[in-house]
């Protein structure tokens, strides 16, 4: 079929099942967005291309699908880069089309050129600089099958506007060619082997789970191990809501901001198995100390993960589909023992999770932060969707949010992006109308994108917003007071504070205001039960610390607060 | 320990920029890179030298794996292969002291390709270390200015690197 290369790109998308696109237009994608006009993809408007990208990273994360973004070239590709670099350190798949300045000035400077591929060379699993137009409907094709297979990630396709008005003759592949991308599913089943004989040697086994578990839809394989066998869990910030956070076998997040028996049992296990995790600095603390007194036994996808940051003694590279439903049958033989094999390991972590909850000092003066999230968890009964941004509120919504599923916590771990939270919270609304969804933001991060505050409003979008309006940039403030001498240097917003309320007002969603301790549950309530967008301004104390911490650089031992009573 | 690994990858434009790319981001201790044309007309071949210890090495090979457009690595340091050099070497050459450097070019298989009234260029193919002898040598003559090509190496076994495992 004979169409321009903007129609081949719509058919393209799709072909491949898109449903929603964020974007924001510009010179060199007009002819894109003029097929967009006529075609059956609905595309939602953001009010920066930043928020463009965040929604379509929170679109994913949400529902598992590839996020799809849209941008012109120049300013609005430059845009897209936090959101991109965001979705890579999380392995969230994504597509970005870009439109680029056309062919013959490529090279000039022209009018809002960028060099978007070499730009994001780093930041994207793979990128493409479309030089054909008949080649768009394969570039397309294999975009979405490098974004969402392997190790998933964002594909940056930038298009020179000329093509897009190029007729060609359409034709969508049936199957990618790629001779330098072949994603490993299956691994050895040795390598499995070696793990079970392991954990059959163990006496303190524990498990590590990470983003990959979500990732590779394999949460409930996992579980079901864990009720056979009776293995101790750790999570990750990504991983969390791989399991209950409520399972007692589940002994919390680990590293920084873990709790004391997450961090206790890395210290003390004899075997770790790592799940679809990264060994991050945030996780490991000084890594000579880092699960000194173990073995580690590594699953990954990735296999450039294995001995990158931990040494692994034994590993298994591949799906985690394959490799945990591998493991589950490399176990059968102690299935029937129910794991009373590490019963007195079992007994031995789990007084310490009780020994040592996560705790804070109550007040009827000041709302503590903590008793937010609390309130929230259960005014939604532990299910919504909480997406959040950056700072203390999103350690303490990882601590204190009690997350049963996967897919039920987004949040950006890898990069940290203060101003992910607002977009990426509509992109996940939007991937799943039917949830409840709630944003958990610091009032730093919340100003950082709070123009899509208008995008939400004009979908009308049932999104939730609590604000820990502290008034101070309280993550680094409180890095300030623990390791810099209590030396605010510009931490504090001196213009007085802004009115969230209003703000929300300005732009048409409903604003909330909680000041008093008595007064945030009912404002919780209410906003829950008024429909539309809803921002709460929850004035918080601002001289909270989240506890425990392991300062950086730290064994995970040396943890601030965290003395078991 | 040196290594040196053969990337095999699509002859498209950005690729090496890519790898250089990774390479300097990841850290990794690049003694030298090459890169140049294959029997087969869209594949590039590029030699890398990398310094570091096996985990290192690991590293290098597992990251550069990922990219899309890497078709093959293969590490070479492993198996017997050859390994060649190229350097031109200009050399100050008055009338007194020609026959000297010609009997230097003569015992290091060398070749004389251009010679002017104040100086010669010498061209040399060998392992690096006899490149280097030969530069010493000719260092007390004065090089003028000098261009080495970087390692390219050749596993010594019958198939080809793309058809290994
Ligand atoms: C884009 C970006 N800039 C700066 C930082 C560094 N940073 C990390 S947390 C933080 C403070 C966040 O403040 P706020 O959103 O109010 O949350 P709080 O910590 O007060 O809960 C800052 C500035 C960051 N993570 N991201």
């Amino acid at each position: 079929m004979k169409m321009t290369g903007a129609q081949a790109i719509v058919t393209s998308l799709e072909k491949e099942g898109v449903e929603l696109i964020f974007g924001y237009p510009g010179g060199q994608v007009l002819p894109l967005y003029d097929a967009l006009y006529d075609c059956k993809l609905r595309h939602v408007l953001t009010r920066h291309e930043q928020g463009a990208a965040h929604a379509a990273d929170g679109y994913a994360r949400a529902t598992g699908k590839v996020g799809v973004c849209f941008a012109t070239s120049g300013p609005g590709a430059t845009n897209l880069i936090t959101g991109i670099a965001t979705a890579y350190m999380d392995s969230v798949p994504m597509v970005c089309i870009t439109g680029q300045v056309p062919l013959s000035v490529i090279g000039k400077d022209s009018f809002q050129e960028a060099d978007i591929t070499g730009i994001t060379a780093p930041i994207t699993k793979h990128n493409y600089l479309v030089k054909n137009a008949k080649d768009l409907p394969r570039v397309i094709k294999e975009a979405f099958y490098i974004a969402r297979t392997g190790r998933p990630g964002p594909v940056v396709i930038d298009v020179p506007k000329c093509l897009m008005t190029t007729t060609i003759d359409f034709e969508y592949p049936e199957t990618v060619r790629l001779r330098g991308y072949k994603p490993q599913a299956e691994g050895k089943a040795a390598e499995v082997e070696a793990v079970a004989q392991a954990l059959a040697e163990a006496k303190k086994p524990l498990f590590f789970v990470g983003g990959g578990v979500i990732n590779a839809e394999a949460a409930p394989l996992l579980r079901r191990i864990v009720k056979t066998h009776r293995i101790p869990l750790i999570g990750s910030l990504m991983g969390l809501g791989a399991i209950p956070v409520t399972d007692p076998l589940f002994l919390g997040m680990v590293g920084m901001h873990g709790t004391v028996a997450a961090n206790r049992a890395v210290m003390e296990c004899d075997l770790l198995v790592g799940i679809g995790v990264r060994f991050d600095d945030r996780v490991t603390g000084l890594l000579t100390r880092f699960a000194a007194n173990a073995r580690v036994a590594h699953f990954d996808i990735d296999r450039a993960e294995v001995n990158k940051n931990v040494v692994a003694d034994l590993a298994v590279v591949g799906d985690l589909r394959w490799s945990l439903a591998a493991l589950e049958s490399a176990m059968a033989d102690l299935a029937g023992e129910g794991g009373r094999r590490w019963e007195d390991w079992r007994l031995q972590v789990t007084r310490w999770s009780e020994e040592a909850p996560l705790s804070y000092q109550k007040s009827d003066d000041v709302i503590k932060p903590q008793s937010v999230i609390e309130e929230i968890d259960r005014q939604t009964k532990s299910e919504a969707v909480i997406v959040t941004d950056v700072g203390q509120h999103q350690m303490w919504a990882a601590q204190y949010y009690r997350f049963q599923r996967p897919r039920s916590f987004i949040t950006s771990g890898g990069l940290g992006t203060m101003g992910y939270g607002l977009p990426a919270a509509i992109g996940a609304q939007m991937g799943q109308p039917n949830k409840s969804v709630v944003l958990i933001s610091g009032d730093g991060s919340f100003l950082m994108n709070c123009q899509e505050l208008a995008t939400a409003v004009e979908h009308r979008l049932p999104l939730k917003m609590a604000i820990l309006n502290n008034n101070v940039l309280g993550m680094v403030r409180q890095w300030q007071k623990l390791f810099f001498n209590q030396r605010y240097s510009y931490t504090r917003f001196a213009n007085g504070g802004t009115d969230y309320v209003r703000l929300a007002e300005a732009f048409g969603a409903t604003g909330l205001r909680a000041e008093r301790p008595e007064e945030m549950p009912e404002v919780i309530a209410k906003a829950l039960a008024t429909e539309g967008p809803v921002v709460m301004d929850i004035r918080v104390c601002a001289d909270e610390n989240v506890l425990p911490m392991v300062p950086a650089g730290a064994p995970l031992d040396q943890m601030i607060n965290g003395e078991v009573k | 320990m040196r290594h040196t690994i053969a990337v095999l990858v699509e002859n498209r434009p950005g690729v090496l920029v890519h790898i250089a790319g990774l390479i300097a981001r990841r850290a990794f201790n690049i003694e030298s890179i090459t890169a140049g044309y294959t029997e087969e007309a869209d594949v590039t071949r590029i030699t890398i030298v990398v310094e570091g210890d096996n985990r290192n090495l690991e590293q290098v090979v597992n990251q550069l794996s990922k990219l899309v457009d890497v078709i093959k690595i293969v590490e070479l340091t492993a198996e017997p292969s050859i390994e060649r050099e190229l350097a031109l070497i200009k050399v100050k050459a008055r009338p007194e002291t020609r026959s000297d450097i010609v009997d230097i070019v003569e015992i290091f298989r060398a070749k004389i390709v251009d010679v002017n009234r104040e100086t010669m260029v010498i061209e040399l193919t060998g392992e690096e270390t006899k490149i280097d002898a030969l530069c010493e040598v000719l260092a007390d003559h004065g090089i003028v200015e000098m261009v080495r090509t970087g390692k390219v190496a050749l596993s010594r076994k019958p198939g080809a690197a793309k058809d290994s495992e």
